[in-house]
């Protein structure tokens, strides 16, 4: 691949950012959805606590899963040698990201019908394994976008496997494991009600001081790495500093009861974890171990200018109206799930918002 | 570069891939496009006339319609990934192309069926009916949007249109959108594929309407279900026969390759025959072949004696065009894949047909050897659609992107063994859902609708899932 010295057109910037967000919108929502499928067997003490968890989740995992869908169409059409280059040099993290989705996905709609009880246990443990591995993955695979994977000169990655799992890349994943997992318990808190509410109050506040050290500790080397490296993203220390506040607020806002304020500290610091990484891919969209000549640039991946146009002005049109929709849905399923015959008990609980 | 593993290549481990993850996820597409119209076209008829059987319907189609549903959109992901995953030169090479109308159909379709059926599912009680009426119908509508975004990305790779191929890159560069989104193959196939996707659904309803009329539960509602099946299955099965003729008659033009290895047609002839089944080799001495005189050559261009052209000469033609190289596709799977789609489709129709003939009589639930012929043909459809894709795939080989890109220069350059990996682990992920599936979806359609919905029903409002 020729290093093509030009920097982005502003239509390139436009969908690099739309991505970005679609990725951030991803984990931000699917980030909650994935929590509470790992917290299940966690906060859960009989069948009817599970129920209560996955309901809470119900109506919009699969509204949130749409995010990664499109997000997937949407750098294939606005950058095609990213999507070509990732997705198949990813092959067997993503193999096992999609597997772990389609029994996710399945145990939610066959659980409640399954005909015995071994059955709903090996639903359960879709669920709670289709969770977590896509939870660690998808950190482990954008940290090596930031970090570099051994992207040769004909723009595919070499190497075998194990380029993929190293260190930074491990830490990266372990910062979206107990990042989203915190994310469940504080939108657990918020969605549930009774017993289920508390175990997750005590889960969030048990597991925030160590997703704290984990997250600053991958946030400390992606700064430093960010300055010392080869490559030349944007360095912004307000985000990652602006992540690790809210992180270090979440313990003592679930201790308060400041239930809302609680999710909305965790949701910020996926979004700020997010951004400070593309921030640090840009301009590039995917690091080279190699060599910087062969990091995957977004002007050397991106579509002609048409194409962008075209998807702009789709975009512009109909990203409102599936905004609003989709904000509709949390609006009308906003009050809390409750064990079946607990509504006068919920009715008694007063709650801070 | 060798990319082999016990002799077998990268290239045909991705296309066995392919065809297994793309003929899995259609087995539930058409039905979750078919079943779901027809679950909004019963609530409907249960919002306004109040009756309380098209009511029970409702709940127990849309049940069913929810379990097919899950598994339509968690292989739909794996379709949309191995673009990537497999045809890396291939994403890269139509990527401008390719990649919008797939973006759109996540932006337009897929967060409407998903956030509509959450309210559909979750909202009954909660939203007034007639916005839980209203959901079904936008879930619905997301549905048949989507097939539409898919269908026309996959009709640039019959067709493209409205693209340059940049002198630079090498790649198709899109210059027209709006004539990708009217590619006349797009048309032509986009109601192809809805009619018969419709008429899956007739089908299906039918099928298990006829088991539960045989069984004799519910006969009030079932009936209701069955005619409104009946009158589906009857006129989406002649819609989805002539638009399919149109569609061949279309392809003869555009790809005529294709039509012609369809009907196993060697040699270039005016007033061709059409061959109705073939016993032994296809191309000569077949130990016995029934052709009707002139039928192929009214079929594939509307006049008596209409030249209709030959492999023979298609191929002289092809490498004259394109250099050397053989440019025929699997002549057998076509002829047959052709003649197994068009056969079960005529079946259905005499299936639709005698079913209304019926129904006029006033003898429908009293003809149990009907019934349980009915609810046999559930099986056909899903044979008929699956070798549809069959025909429309392997007739495009050895093209990728017809005359553009050949499928070998569109694989990835990764080993075999990773891809030998992911196609075991995917047969046997998709393998055991498939028993899961099939098991759940006939448990849920035996099990006879309760008329009175019993307080217990009532209390699960509360936890859905």
């Amino acid at each position: 691949m020729l290093a093509i010295i030009s920097s982005p057109s502003g239509l390139e910037q436009l969908w690099f950012s739309l991505i970005a967000l679609l990725w951030v919108g991803y984990f931000f929502l699917e980030g909650f959805d994935f929590g509470v499928g790992i917290l299940m067997p966690f906060v859960s003490a009989d069948d009817l606590d599970r129920r209560v968890v996955i309901n809470t989740i119900g109506p919009v995992w699969d509204g949130n899963e749409v995010w990664l869908l499109t997000a997937g169409g949407a750098t294939f059409a606005a950058f095609p040698l990213w999507y070509a280059t990732v997705f198949s040099g990813f092959y067997l993290a993503l193999f096992v990201v999609l597997v772990a989705l389609i029994f996710r996905g399945m145990a939610f709609e066959m659980r409640h019908r399954s005909s015995s009880e071994r059955a709903t246990r090996w639903w359960d443990r879709a669920i709670f394994w289709g969770s977590a591995l896509p939870a660690l993955l998808w950190g482990v695979a954008f940290a090596d976008f930031v970090h570099g994977v051994p992207v040769g000169a004909n723009a595919t990655i070499g190497g075998t496997f194990f380029d993929l799992v190293k260190p930074y890349a491990l830490l990266g994943g372990l910062a979206t494991l107990s990042l989203f997992t915190l994310h469940g318990a504080t939108y657990l808190g918020l969605k549930s009600e009774g017993d289920v509410r508390i175990r997750a109050h005590g889960v969030a506040q048990r597991i925030a001081p160590i997703t704290f050290v984990i997250v600053t500790g991958f946030l400390a080397w992606t700064y430093q790495s960010a300055r010392t490296m080869h490559h030349v993203g944007l360095v912004p220390p307000l985000l990652p500093v602006v992540a690790l506040i809210a992180l270090a607020g979440v313990g003592w806002l679930v201790r308060e009861r400041l239930e809302g304020w609680a999710f909305i500290a965790t949701a910020l610091t996926i979004v700020a974890f997010f951004t400070t990484l593309f921030l640090n891919l840009y301009p590039n969209v995917l690091v080279s171990s190699i060599s910087p000549h062969y990091d995957l640039t977004m002007v050397a991946s991106a579509s002609q200018p048409y194409t962008l146009e075209v998807m702009s002005w789709v975009a512009l049109i109909f990203t409102p109206f599936v905004l609003l929709y989709q904000s509709w849905t949390y609006w009308i399923f906003k009050k809390r799930v409750a064990r079946p015959g607990a509504a006068s008990e919920a009715l008694r609980d007063t709650t801070n918002v | 570069m060798s990319l082999l593993i016990a002799g077998i290549s990268t290239l045909s481990l991705a296309r066995w891939q392919f065809a297994v993850t793309t003929v899995f996820h259609y087995l539930f597409v058409p039905l979750t496009i078919g079943l779901g119209l027809l679950v909004a076209v019963l609530q409907t008829a249960s919002y306004r006339t109040g009756d309380a059987a098209y009511e029970r319907m409702t709940r127990f189609f849309g049940n069913l319609f929810l379990v097919n549903f899950a598994i339509g959109v968690v292989t739909g992901i794996v379709q949309e990934f191995q673009f990537g995953m497999d045809w890396s030169k291939y994403s890269v090479f139509v990527g401008n192309i390719f990649g919008a109308p797939l973006a759109i159909e996540g932006l337009l379709a897929f967060f409407m069926e998903s956030t509509f059926l959450g309210i559909w599912i979750f909202g009954r009680g909660r939203v007034s009916k007639r916005v839980h009426l209203a959901s079904i119908w936008m879930a619905s509508l997301g549905t048949i949007l989507s097939a539409a975004f898919i269908v026309a990305a996959n009709s640039w790779m019959q067709h493209p249109v409205g693209y340059v191929i940049d002198p630079k890159t090498h790649q198709a560069v899109m210059n027209n959108f709006w004539a990708v989104m009217t590619n006349s193959t797009f048309i032509a196939a986009y109601g192809h594929v809805l009619f018969s996707a419709f008429l899956t659904g007739g089908v299906f309803l039918l099928a298990v309407s006829a088991w539960h009329l045989r069984k004799g539960h519910d006969l009030e509602a079932f009936s209701k279900a069955a005619k409104v099946a009946i009158v589906v299955t009857v006129v989406t099965a002649i819609a989805t026969m002539f638009l399919g003729d149109n569609q061949a008659k279309m392809e003869e033009v555009q790809q005529p390759m294709k039509m012609a290895a369809a009907e196993a047609l060697y040699n270039t002839e005016s007033g061709a025959s059409f061959s109705i089944f073939t016993l032994g080799n296809l191309q000569d001495n077949p130990i016995l072949q029934v052709r009707i005189p002139h039928i192929l050559s009214v079929l594939a261009t509307n006049t008596w004696n209409g030249k209709v052209q030959g492999i023979n000469q298609l191929q002289k033609q092809a490498v004259h065009q394109y250099g050397a190289g053989s440019y025929v596709p699997m002549i057998w799977v076509l002829y047959w894949s052709f003649r197994i789609m068009v056969g079960l489709g005529i079946l259905l129709f005499l299936l639709g047909g005698i079913g209304l003939w019926l129904v006029r009589k006033r003898r429908l639930e009293r003809s149990p050897r009907y019934l349980r012929f009915a609810t046999w043909m559930v099986l056909a459809p899903f044979l008929a659609n699956s070798f549809g894709w069959i025909f429309t795939e392997v007739g495009r080989q050895p093209w990728v992107v017809n005359g553009l890109l050949t499928t070998s220069k569109a694989v990835t350059a990764i080993s075999p063994g990773y891809v030998a990996a992911s196609l075991i682990g995917f047969t046997a992920v998709y393998s055991l859902l498939a028993v899961i599936e099939i098991g759940l979806m006939v448990r849920l359609a035996k099990v006879a609708p309760a008329v009175e919905v019993p307080a217990e029903a009532e209390r699960d409002l509360e936890l859905v899932y």
